[in-house]
């Protein structure tokens, strides 16, 4: 399900399945962006954020063009206790592994992955990141 | 042949992008097929220019051929000038017919009596639009034909494009030659600026598309599937809202390409509003403010602001007027005895 804001339209909610993880896009190009997203995420429910929610950077590549810093989105990560994954959606080869990526996770989040739950994963993607 | 008249051609021929010469110089049509053969398009444009100025000469051009060939060069490059809109009125209703040579031999006499020396030449292309490039010059100066005026007119409009040059005193000179030639009462300036010419036709003789305020019932029902999505399992959930946004924009701008404005700018003379205990300005006096846009495809721009997440929808009507209102240009006043709201001023 894609949505440009939160929260979620209340007339689909009885169409809607259960919900085991939401990714939260960031345009690093745009300011209106980082800021849709932080008045979002203050309607997600607190156990969402026990590794169901990610933020995905998009558009690294173009380094010319950032208007947000990139330190601000990892202290954002690490307000919420979310792990940051930086993509850039416009290079095929990065789109469809950051896709292939997101998949793992989501199988992890949806608890199909035996061994793996998706607080503990999260808890590793963080780990890994401040090495 | 005159030395300035020769330079002048050189120069005119330099500033043509060298693939194009020939082509102008054939829609030119004072050089015989014959000579042109005899010219080397693939040297240096320098060398070119000296060739053509060469062939003149024997042809013995004078001011009024190389002004040909200059309308001709901005006729093609009509968007690197920057043209305004003026607005003919007159007093009653006589559908009078349209005598070209009438309007020639007024225009060219009004411009002459009062300056003597100026350089006059028309051209008629086929969408029915003359073009005249006037050079200006003083009772005691040549006219100067490096910084010629261009105005478009096409009869039976009460429009006139006018692309002055630097010297703004000749204009109302000019306004009113052509009241006098094509037997109007009365011109004035319009709010309308901009490259396109194309555009600014189109805008004036309102022939860009409409956005009509037309009764659309919505259909109820579950909306068919999205062309773009590939996959049937990708749910948007803002769908409503997105079509509620494309319909506002719709309603806004009209289905169809927009005209092609370069500048929209709003020069505010309202009141500062703020909470009384900022109290920023001692003085109630209008807080002067100018606001422009710019962009080289505007309206475009205005357009896709809605659906890129730019803007809130409905985008002020203040923006969508545009193209209705035949401005771009706007004045904006307090409405005076009421609390305090704007209103654009004629």
């Amino acid at each position: 399900h894609i949505a440009t804001s939160l929260p979620l339209p209340s007339e689909r909610d009885h169409l809607r399945p259960r919900i085991d993880l939401i990714v939260f896009v960031i345009d690093i190009k745009s300011k209106c962006s980082l800021k849709n997203v932080e008045a979002s995420l203050a309607y997600v429910d607190a156990k969402f954020f026990l590794g169901k929610v990610y933020f995905l950077v998009t558009g690294v590549g173009r380094v010319n063009c950032c208007s947000i810093e990139t330190n601000a989105i990892c202290k954002l990560g690490e307000a919420y206790g979310s792990p940051v994954l930086f993509c850039e959606l416009e290079l095929e080869g990065v789109r469809v592994a950051t896709a292939q990526r997101l998949l793992r996770i989501l199988q992890i989040c949806a608890s199909l992955v035996p061994g793996f739950s998706a607080l503990s994963f999260g808890l590793l993607m963080r780990n890994s990141a401040d090495d | 042949m005159d030395e300035t008249v020769a330079e002048y051609i050189r120069r005119t021929v330099l500033k043509i992008p060298r693939d194009e010469i020939k082509m102008m110089l054939q829609k030119w049509g004072f050089l015989s097929e014959a000579q042109l053969q005899t010219l080397n398009f693939h040297q240096l444009k320098d060398n070119i220019s000296q060739e053509v100025v060469q062939l003149c000469e024997e042809n013995s051009a004078d001011i009024k051929q190389a002004a040909v060939l200059d309308i001709i060069y901005n006729h093609i490059y009509q968007n690197k000038r920057m043209w305004s809109v003026y607005h003919m009125r007159k007093t009653g209703e006589e559908l009078e017919y349209f005598d070209l040579t009438d309007f020639r031999k007024k225009f060219k006499r009004r411009l002459q009596s009062a300056l003597k020396n100026v350089t006059v030449t028309f051209q008629e292309y086929e969408d029915n639009a003359i073009w005249i490039r006037v050079a200006w010059g003083t009772p005691h100066r040549q006219p100067n034909q490096y910084k010629p005026s261009y105005v478009v007119y096409h009869p039976q409009t009460p429009y006139v494009f006018v692309s002055a040059s630097v010297l703004k005193s000749n204009l109302p000179l000019l306004c009113q030659a052509l009241i006098v030639a094509s037997n109007y009462h009365d011109i004035r300036e319009m709010e309308l600026r901009g490259h396109s010419l194309n555009s600014l036709k189109d805008i004036v003789f309102n022939r860009y598309s409409h956005n009509f305020q037309t009764y659309c019932p919505k259909p109820q029902q579950a909306s068919t599937v999205e062309p773009e999505s590939a996959d049937l399992r990708i749910i948007n959930e803002n769908r409503g809202e997105k079509e509620r946004i494309q319909r506002l924009n719709q309603e806004g701008f009209g289905d169809g390409p927009q005209p092609i404005l370069q500048f929209a700018q709003y020069k505010l003379e309202t009141m500062f509003k703020s909470r009384p205990e900022m109290d920023v300005l001692d003085k109630k006096e209008p807080f002067r403010c100018l606001v422009k846009f710019s962009s080289p495809h505007l309206l475009e721009s205005l357009k896709s602001l809605v659906p890129a997440g730019m803007a809130d929808a409905p985008l002020s009507p203040l923006l969508t007027c545009i193209p209705q209102k035949a401005r771009n240009y706007f004045r904006i006043r307090d409405k005076k005895g009421l609390p305090p709201e704007s209103f654009v001023s004629p």
